[in-house]
């Protein structure tokens, strides 16, 4: 049943610029999350009777970052569009939008596809601004009444559209990812605020009519919405009925997509550009944000190979989220690089992974703490796993924890080397104890003491420097 | 006038003045007002009278059209979509206004959205003109233009996407001006046809009509189309050695006689006072209607998308689902007019007619864009009539909306253009006022005003009053 690459999908994804400070065309402060309903609103996000939009200039440079990164070709100059229609989350009856001369054009990134790298093209990058938001009062079918909140309407979203050029759901999940990625390396975005990506993604088997499923608002959500399509449309082609051009929702909860019926007409947006914004003359600013750009995923993935002396994998991994790659850099910069590479790409990430953590959760000084015992050898590796997991579990120090737990390494290894050190660096000492001086090892545990930094116990160290002696002499 | 009224009021009482204009507009016929704040406007006078503050308006009351936005005062349009609205904002010009030490005194009728040339399509009734209480004010400004010429109001704001300044100005013998596009910010107009439209004075002299337009003007960073301005005021220049265009297509056929005769005498008025005339050519001004509809309509279609009554306005008794809730507000709230527009627009900008129509429209409006410049590079103004005839019937055209479209022949070219035109009182017509329309070129105000200005002084129109306000 499995026909490999008859699977086509495109996606059409709405990021919004979250970092921005003031919505797209009013002052408005975009730190709504959390807010009382409808309390980030003014005259123009509410689209009151002779209101006018002002362009918020930092939203065309953030939107010019994204355009660049994704290898777009910016627009000589870009024009503001109504698209029109009715809706109750729409105060002006229209949205501000993009149609003709969008901002950026034809773009393109590489994803880990499902036979290597795969290069997505990017059809068009363009702005328009957010709608309000509707909660129902109950489920949406049941609802006896919804509420309009305003508080999002009027934010900045960039409509980022790629070519049909993904072929598994899989895919479309690596470019949802390496997209968030590049978003946040362009520190233009904060994929953890609610909605801030919504995509819809089109998706049809090869020879078959494409349907739209809208709306998802996680990656994972896009993954299983695609791949329930995937066998909904290869399962009516096998009974022979065709499938139909259609928007569909997905239904997170019973994880399948169902039919949107809405009215059977094709929606008429009736695009024309907006009399109250003036043509921008974007290309003039492309020099200067392209300056400003920061180093992006795949670049900072190869500087850090070799300038760590990391597996590519590895790199990969710490640099496809730029708070992890931050973190690294941190910690590196006061522990062996390579060592800290291993613990953070491959535990650390993984124990804040099984527990839907973020990196922010976990401290640099911990982990440069944590990789310190290990280099010093005062506690094993599995030792350092449990202090990782208490700190993520029950917090504290690690220091505390070791000793809590006992995961110091009693009469380690390092305690033994300093052992054997001391007793072959002090044949004096040892002279004088075979001679009959007891006393004379106290030096030799002296020498263990110094070596070890005082970390092994003095009973301890003698026990075992006792030890080495008479097995010396055995 | 103005002049004289702040000195009066500064040695008289302003609350005594303003009370008088309430007492006049409460045993009006004329209809001219939707809504007066007389309490707030009275407190502020009396306020006045203590401090006596200065400014160039200090203590004058002013009228505001309906569609203009006015914190704490009922705005409505004459719709009764937006019945009941009472914006939480003042509007650019009523800002300016207010620094200037202006009172508002209330709102004034206009046809419903300004969409009309009568004043008849207010859901408020029809508005009167004070020289024939038969006849229509002139549209959509009729309440500002009539307030002004029957007394009830020593100055007014209007607004022109048309000619809804200019063609009450010239029903009713007032002075109006549409500025150059651009020149007044349009944040707290209520918009009707965004790419067209400007906010303008109406007052009984070109001088009056020059300082609210000195105060009304200038950038306004809430509106991204609005640009710097100059000075409007010392116009004493005058108009000798102007160049002034007459253009064939603005005369002839559909026009008065009467209207033509004085406008030709107001013609070889300015050429005694020192200017000098040449015909000049507006070839694409035929085109100008059509396009002109088309591209007002489709901007009106998507403005008043926002009118559903879920947010402010008019409300139907019972909700429904939002779609059909939608569609019973608006069915409801707007008149006959409106909704003619509302769907002719909306079918302008529909897919597989917005090339046809739309685009073919913005061409059009290029050419007559071209044409301006092209007769801007002989001369300095061009002088033609405001409206082919004075006013009409109340009821007489209102049931046949082309040959009502028909009237803004000759000021919608200056809308679809940009550039800025003034009507003034130019003659009478069996006791109706004449208007003589003159245009300049874009940001060229100065210049136009100054000959407005000194054809004012040597002619005696602007100094008749209607009986009414007596
Ligand atoms: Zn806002």
């Amino acid at each position: 049943m499995t026909q490999k690459g008859d699977v086509i999908i495109g996606l059409e994804v709405h990021v919004q610029l979250n970092k921005l400070q003031s919505k797209l065309f009013c002052g408005c402060s975009t730190a709504y999350h959390n807010s009382p309903p409808n309390s980030h609103t003014c005259p123009v996000c509410l689209g009151l009777p002779g209101s006018l939009p002002v362009l918020n200039r930092k939203s065309v440079e953030y939107g010019l970052r994204v355009a660049l990164a994704l290898n777009c070709q910016v627009q000589q100059e870009t024009y503001f569009y109504r698209k029109n229609y009715y809706y109750p989350d729409l105060p002006k009856g229209f949205q501000i939008s993009q149609y003709d001369f969008p901002l950026a054009v034809g773009g393109s990134i590489l994803i880990k596809g499902d036979d290597g790298e795969r290069k997505i093209r990017i059809t068009r990058v363009h702005m328009e601004e957010d709608p309000g938001r509707l909660v129902h009062a109950g489920t949406i079918d049941r609802a006896k009444y919804s509420m309009v909140d305003y508080n999002r309407c009027g934010m900045s979203l960039l409509e980022v559209v790629t070519e049909p050029d993904m072929r598994s759901p899989k895919e479309a999940r690596a470019f949802l990812d390496k997209l968030r990625t590049i978003l946040e390396y362009l520190d233009v975005f904060d994929g953890d605020l609610e909605g801030s990506m919504r995509v819809d993604s089109n998706i049809s088997l090869a020879g078959g009519e494409r349907a739209e499923v809208k709306n998802i608002s996680s990656h994972k959500g896009v993954e299983k919405a695609l791949s329930y399509e995937i066998t909904r449309q290869r399962n009516m082609k096998r009974r022979g009925i065709r499938v139909i051009q259609e928007t569909r929702h997905f239904d997170e909860a019973r994880n399948i997509t169902v039919s949107i019926r809405t009215k059977e007409e094709a929606h008429d947006y009736r695009y024309f550009p907006e009399p109250d914004l003036v043509p921008l003359r974007v290309a003039d600013w492309v020099p200067e944000v392209a300056a400003s750009l920061p180093e992006l995923p795949d670049a900072r993935r190869e500087s850090f190979v070799s300038q760590y002396g990391m597996t590519d994998d590895h790199a990969k991994s710490l640099t496809s989220d730029i708070k992890v790659a931050d973190f690294y850099e941190a910690v590196a910069r006061e522990s062996p690089p390579r060592l800290a590479a291993v613990w953070i790409a491959d535990v650390l990430k993984g124990e804040l992974n099984y527990r839907g953590l973020t990196i922010d959760r976990f401290s640099r000084q911990d982990m440069v703490t944590i990789l310190e015992m290990l280099s010093s050898e005062r506690i094993a590796e599995d030792g350092a796993v449990q202090v990782i997991r208490a700190l993520l579990d029950q917090g504290g120090l690690p220091q505390d924890i070791v000793k809590a737990r006992k995961l110091e390494r009693a009469g380690d290894q390092a305690v033994m080397k300093a052992v054997q050190e001391a007793v072959a660096e002090c044949s004096a000492a040892l002279e004088d104890y075979r001679k009959g001086n007891e006393r004379a090892l106290n030096f030799i545990v002296g020498q263990v003491m110094k070596k070890t930094r005082g970390r092994a116990s003095p009973t301890e160290a003698f026990r075992l420097v006792k030890e080495a002696v008479d097995r010396m002499d055995a | 006038m103005l002049a004289k009224l702040k000195e009066q009021l500064l040695s008289g009482s302003a609350e005594e003045y303003l009370q008088g204009l309430f007492d006049r507009i409460e045993h009006s016929k004329l209809n001219a007002f939707n809504a007066l704040a007389r309490e707030s406007a009275v407190s502020r006078a009396r306020e006045f009278d203590r401090q006596l503050w200065g400014g160039a308006l200090a203590g004058v009351p002013i009228a505001i059209k309906d569609g203009i936005s006015t914190r704490g005062i009922e705005t409505t349009c004459s719709s009764r979509i937006l019945r009941g609205y009472i914006p939480p904002y003042d509007a650019h010009v009523i800002e300016r206004l207010k620094a200037e030490g202006a009172i508002i005194m209330g709102k004034t009728n206009m046809d419903e959205f300004a969409m009309g040339t009568s004043t008849e399509t207010s859901c408020f009734g029809p508005t009167r003109n004070p020289w024939d209480l038969d006849r229509v004010p002139g549209g959509s400004s009729g309440g500002s233009a009539a307030a002004v010429a029957g007394g009830e109001a020593p100055c007014a704001l209007g607004s022109d996407t048309g000619g809804s300044v200019r063609c009450p100005a010239s029903f009713c013998g007032v002075v109006g001006l549409k500025p150059t596009y651009g020149l007044v910010s349009r944040y707290g107009l209520i918009s009707y046809a965004n790419s067209l439209e400007q906010i303008g004075p109406l007052t009984t002299t070109v001088e009056d009509t020059a300082l609210l337009l000195d105060v009304i003007s200038g950038h306004d960073p809430r509106d991204t189309t609005s640009l710097e301005k100059d000075s409007y005021l010392n116009l004493e220049e005058g108009v000798c050695g102007l160049k002034i265009g007459v253009p064939d297509e603005y005369f002839g056929e559909g026009v008065d006689p009467l209207v033509e005769k004085s406008v030709w005498e107001a013609i070889s008025r300015m050429e005694e006072l020192g200017a000098s005339w040449q015909k000049v050519s507006l070839p694409h001004t035929r085109y100008a209607l059509a396009s002109y509809y088309i591209i007002a309509m489709s901007e009106a279609s998507s403005n008043l998308a926002r009118f559903d009554g879920l947010r402010y306005g008019h409300r139907e008794a019972e909700d429904q689902d939002w779609h059909t809730t939608f569609s019973e507000v608006r069915a409801a709230g707007f008149g006959k007019e409106v909704q003619r527009r509302v769907l002719l627009g909306t079918y302008a900008l529909s897919a597989g007619y917005y090339g046809r129509y739309y685009l073919k429209a913005l061409k059009v409006r290029t050419l007559i864009k071209e044409d301006f410049q092209r007769a801007f590079q002989e001369v300095d103004l061009i002088a033609s009539p405001t409206m082919p005839f004075p006013a009409f019937k109340i009821g007489e055209r209102i049931a046949d909306p082309l040959t009502l479209y028909m009237a803004d022949v000759f000021t919608v070219p200056i809308n679809l253009a940009g550039v800025p035109a003034i009507s003034l009182p130019c003659g009478f017509s069996q006791g109706l006022p004449i208007g003589l329309q003159l245009i300049a070129s874009h940001f060229q105000e100065r210049l136009m005003l100054r000959a407005a200005l000194a054809y004012e002084e040597a002619t005696p129109y602007h100094l008749q009053t209607p009986e009414v306000a007596a």
